[in-house]
């Protein structure tokens, strides 16, 4: 195959691209689009995977999974399978039961919650259909998972609990002995009675965040190995560093004889932000068995196990003025937790809790939530993690509010976001919005997508009685994110903090490690990192190598979720570049015989002002090295370390419009034209951030339209292929016009919120908005989502789905 | 337990196998071929794809024995091990991967879509990758980069591609 390549082309490629690499004289990294350095090993199949991983002797894990969503576990043999080819052990939840410990759960949201034991194999009972019983262990992954037909597990059926309306009746089937409710959790403000009593307008809606199974195209795998005193844990997940500490915990294996590593991590969006069962057994079966062993899930099982996504039942009521001026927000959620709380399970619909006021004004909001246990896989974050529910329901609820008025939906957010001159703004829910622009983004919005002509457009098609209808929807969103400030994560009882650290290393040739604690899983840190250092330390952009993901190596971190690795990561990391050049500027001063307070620093090179003396830091990097001379009581290095805790959330936001066209008579949905404009303060890399709006757009989109996790009257999973569950491919998306506008954020020395995120939160909305809005003539005022061409065709015919 | 003979990126390998062993588990258990990855259990995400005998197949779809006496292209043999196919290229110009999981698939079934299409509409590239599934970019970019790969790969210097 080779010979046929033209190396003549691949050679003039590689020439461009060195081009590239080399960073213009006095040009700014922060902002430019440089391409990223991951892409090296991606696109050419030298990534390493977890399951890549082969080691000598190396043996694989095959669990067998409970086919009943709740039942007494009578008997498990695993004899059979135990004298199948290949097989070296099997084990049930009840080898386990002395060791094995309880997953857990770092997010007592309340002070009634109740959180169960949840053994990461079940022992006595099992809660979800998919849940680990027994494990066998082989020579490669066929005999492992052959030998799972051999083992023999008798059930006692108990009634499966799926419904969280029903779940909360007294006397019904419980999930655990405490009973169905997992906590509530409540928030008010201003005078909810007053703003309700008399209200000329009241909307009350109920919403269903349906269950979504976030889809990482990577699935998850394990490979724990020991040497007889420590541990080495190699997993596709997204916090190697809250893991080793939550590990530790669970399997008693001290924390500085546990090393965990996630490798290239293929996609996470919240569903590798966990603890999961799997890692926990993996470590004790390594530790019983002296042997490396490895699992990789299969989709189906993935489909089956992996933490779910949103399910809540929202239920919200709106008082507002006859001018559409908003007065109070009731909101009572039931957040599905499934069978057991896990990592931060209770906390996700607590995080959306200060979000349902969205960019909005209004003078009293009541937030009620409780937690409800059902026979279902537990649910857990999921990109945007309790946001776009929050948002969904305010958004959604501003266009059932401007349709009640006959307002125009742009019209009658105007009339109730906080005006740009008024930031920072002191929320109904007490969060303190520091910056942002919403008329300008807004604005921008709407020229972006001719509003004024597709609503001619859509008028003229109501007249001529058009079967295809034109729907606009809009959304104008914000979101906290940058998780977070310690103290606030601490006041709502998260077990850990929400700074990040980064290291500088000045190697002796002037080039530079950073660690940073931030652990990435596609979203490019490598070459963001290395923006921020170039201009910070004045260094080339191909000198600094970017080091993370191993406990080892970047020892310290709280890891990526939460838009939070650029608006806490990279300021940690620019922090330490402050440290690196205070220190340097220490000695440079020495070797130039000047003062330091005579010393400036430009472009890599200190100079000594007045005058053309001057060193540049790699020069001094090699003088710290050699240490022949430096000034006494200094230290022979200029590496720093740096741990940032910001001081607030940061709040980006935009505003997305959806042109969509109905089908009345199918119930076709075609989005003809998105739009996208985000204000996500300032930019490092426009090219990342634009792939940040692109992603999470197709995923909120698909929330709208297409994906829904789905149980069956028993509790079985439906959708366990690829082929249930409805990811769109390219052929169901439009392509998305996106934009920015940009209020810096206040809160770090970058001036940047976060994006990875944003695109999610904002478009669920704008979808089901343009989908309502088209058939608005027809009496429809919502539709279920997944918004389904069967619903869809449903709510025409009945004018309500 | 079958012995097959297959080439895999330009090199001839002897493999005794099971009947039911998956080509895409010969190609990363066996072969050390982990460039090529899985994303699923039914066919559906294209994330294995790779060219056999010319034309692209989900590996995951295939057994090893059907591939006996074929020729398998990975992602790792498109180009030497410093170049870069310009589909290859053309990925990293248009940033059309993140996570970069679906992306050895999705460069193959493009180099695969382009064989009989060599100058697709964007419309005619969404449709000619709808068996490739990608959770992170949204795709917009990856049409651009198929575009780009399309371009480059009809200009005259390039003699051929795979
Ligand atoms: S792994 Fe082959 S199609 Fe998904
Ligand atoms: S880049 Fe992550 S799945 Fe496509």
């Amino acid at each position: 195959m080779t010979e046929e390549l033209d190396a003549g082309f691949v050679a003039k490629q590689i020439a461009d691209n060195d081009m590239l690499s080399e960073p213009a004289p006095g040009r700014h990294e922060v902002g430019a689009a440089r391409k990223r350095k991951e892409d090296a090993r991606l696109i050419t199949g030298r990534t390493q995977w977890t399951d890549n991983i082969q080691l000598p002797g190396m043996l694989h894990v095959a669990f067998l999974r409970s086919p009943m969503a709740h039942a007494r576990v009578t008997r498990v043999d695993v004899s059979a399978a135990l004298s199948m080819p290949g097989v070296v052990a099997a084990f049930s939840g009840q080898d386990f039961a002395a060791e094995q410990g309880s997953l857990p759960c770092a997010w007592p949201v309340s002070e009634d919650i109740v959180i169960p034991e949840h053994p990461p194999m079940a022992v006595t009972e099992v809660r979800y259909a998919g849940e680990a019983v027994a494990c066998v262990v082989a020579t490669d992954r066929y005999k492992a998972s052959d030998a799972l037909e051999a083992i023999e597990i008798d059930y006692e059926p108990l009634p499966a609990v799926l419904d969280m309306t029903e779940a909360l009746e007294e006397g019904g089937p419980t999930v655990h002995d405490a009973g169905n409710k997992a906590f509530t959790w409540t928030f008010s403000a201003g005078d909810l009675d007053a703003a309700f009593r008399d209200a000329p307008v009241v909307i009350e809606r109920t919403f269903v965040q349906q269950r979504l199974i976030p889809s990482a195209m990577e699935p998850r795998a394990v490979v724990a190995q020991t040497d007889g005193d420590s541990f080495t844990l190699h997993s596709s997940t997204q916090i190697p560093h809250v893991l080793r500490i939550m590990l530790a915990q669970v399997t008693g294996i001290p924390e500085h004889k546990l090393r965990v590593v996630a490798p290239d991590v293929g996609g996470g969006f919240g569903s590798k932000l966990q603890v999961t069962a799997e890692e926990v057994l993996l470590l004790l079966l390594t530790r019983r068995l002296g042997k490396p062993v490895k699992w990789t899930e299969s989709r189906s099982e993935g489909n089956l196990t992996v933490h779910h996504g949103r399910d809540q039942l929202q239920r919200l009521s709106l008082a507002a003025d006859a001018d559409g001026r908003l007065r109070g927000l009731k909101v009572d959620l039931l957040a599905d937790m499934g069978a057991y709380l896990m990592l931060v399970t209770p906390g996700i619909p607590i995080l959306g809790a200060f979000m349902f006021n969205g960019i909005y004004k209004m003078d009293a909001y009541d937030f009620m939530c409780t937690g409800v246990f059902t026979t279902k896989m537990p649910t857990d974050a999921y990109r945007g993690a309790g946001r776009p529910e929050a948002t969904f329901a305010i958004e959604r609820l501003m266009d059932e509010l401007a349709a009640e008025l006959s307002l125009d939906p742009i019209e009658v957010r105007r009339r109730n976001w906080i005006a740009h001159e008024e930031f920072p703004y002191t929320t109904i829910s007490n969060l303190t919005y520091d910056s942002g622009n919403y008329e300008a983004a807004t604005d921008r919005a709407l020229a972006l997508f001719g509003y004024d002509k597709l609503r001619a457009e859509q008028a003229d098609r109501r007249d001529r009685g058009d079967p295809v209808q034109l729907g606009i929807g809009v959304s104008t969103f914000t979101e906290m994110c940058g998780l977070a400030p310690s103290r606030v994560l601490g006041s709502l009882s998260y077990g850990a903090g929400g700074w990040e650290h980064a290291s500088v290393r000045m190697l002796p040739t002037g080039k530079v490690e950073v660690v940073t604690g931030s652990t990435p899983h596609g979203q490019g840190h490598e070459t963001a990192w290395s923006q921020i250092v170039a201009d910070a330390l004045g260094v080339p952009f191909d000198d600094v190598a970017v080091l993370h993901g191993d406990t080892a190596i970047a020892h310290k971190g709280m890891d990526t979720y939460g838009s939070r690795s650029l608006a806490v990561g990279g300021i940690a990391v620019l922090q330490a570049c402050d440290k690196v050049k205070d220190k340097a500027k220490n000695i440079a001063a020495h070797l130039l015989e000047a003062s330091a307070d005579d010393i400036e620093f430009d472009g890599g090179t200190f100079k000594v002002r007045g005058t053309e003396a001057g060193t540049t830091i790699q020069e001094v990097a090699l003088a710290a090295f050699a240490a022949h001379n430096l000034p006494d009581g200094v230290e022979a290095s200029l590496d720093s370390d740096a741990t940032f805790d910001p001081g607030n959330f940061s709040f980006p936001h935009g505003t997305h419009l959806c042109a969509i066209e109905v089908d009345t008579e199918t119930g076709a949905a075609k989005i003809r034209s998105y739009v996208a404009v985000d204000d996500i303060g300032k930019v490092v890399n426009p090219m990342i951030v634009e792939g940040q709006v692109h992603g999470g757009l197709a995923q909120g989109i698909a929330q709208a339209l297409y994906e829904e996790a789905v149980y069956d009257s028993e509790g079985n999973l439906l959708t366990t292929t690829m082929a249930d569950y409805l990811l769109p491919s390219a052929a169901d998306l439009p392509d998305f016009v996106t934009d920015r506008t940009e209020t810096p954020a206040t809160s770090n020395p970058l001036g940047v919120k976060g994006v990875g995120e944003a695109g999610t939160i904002a478009s669920t909305p704008a979808v089901v908005n343009a989908i309502v809005d088209a058939l608005r003539p027809y009496g429809v005022n919502d539709v279920t989502m997944p918004c389904t061409p069967e619903r869809i065709w449903r709510a025409v015919q009945g004018g309500t789905a | 337990m079958t012995r097959i003979s297959l080439t895999v990126d330009g090199v001839t390998y002897e493999e005794e196998v099971e009947p039911r062993l998956l080509l895409v588990h010969l190609l990363r258990d066996r072969l050390g071929k982990t460039g090529t990855p899985i994303g699923c259990d039914t066919g559906n995400c294209g994330a294995c794809t790779v060219i056999l005998d010319g034309r692209s197949v989900k590996s995951c779809s295939v057994l090893a024995v059907q591939a006996d006496g074929s020729d398998v292209v990975t992602i790792e043999g498109l180009s030497g091990v410093d170049g870069r196919h310009p589909m290859q290229e053309a990925f990293h110009q248009e940033h059309a991967l993140q996570c970069g999981y679906c992306t050895p698939g999705m460069i193959m079934a493009a180099i695969d879509l382009l064989k009989d299409d060599p100058d697709p509409s964007d419309e005619a590239i969404r449709h000619g990758l709808e068996g490739n599934l990608c959770r992170c970019t949204g795709y917009c970019n990856i049409v651009r980069a198929v575009r780009r790969g399309a371009q480059s790969m009809s200009s005259p210097e390039v003699v051929s591609g795979i």
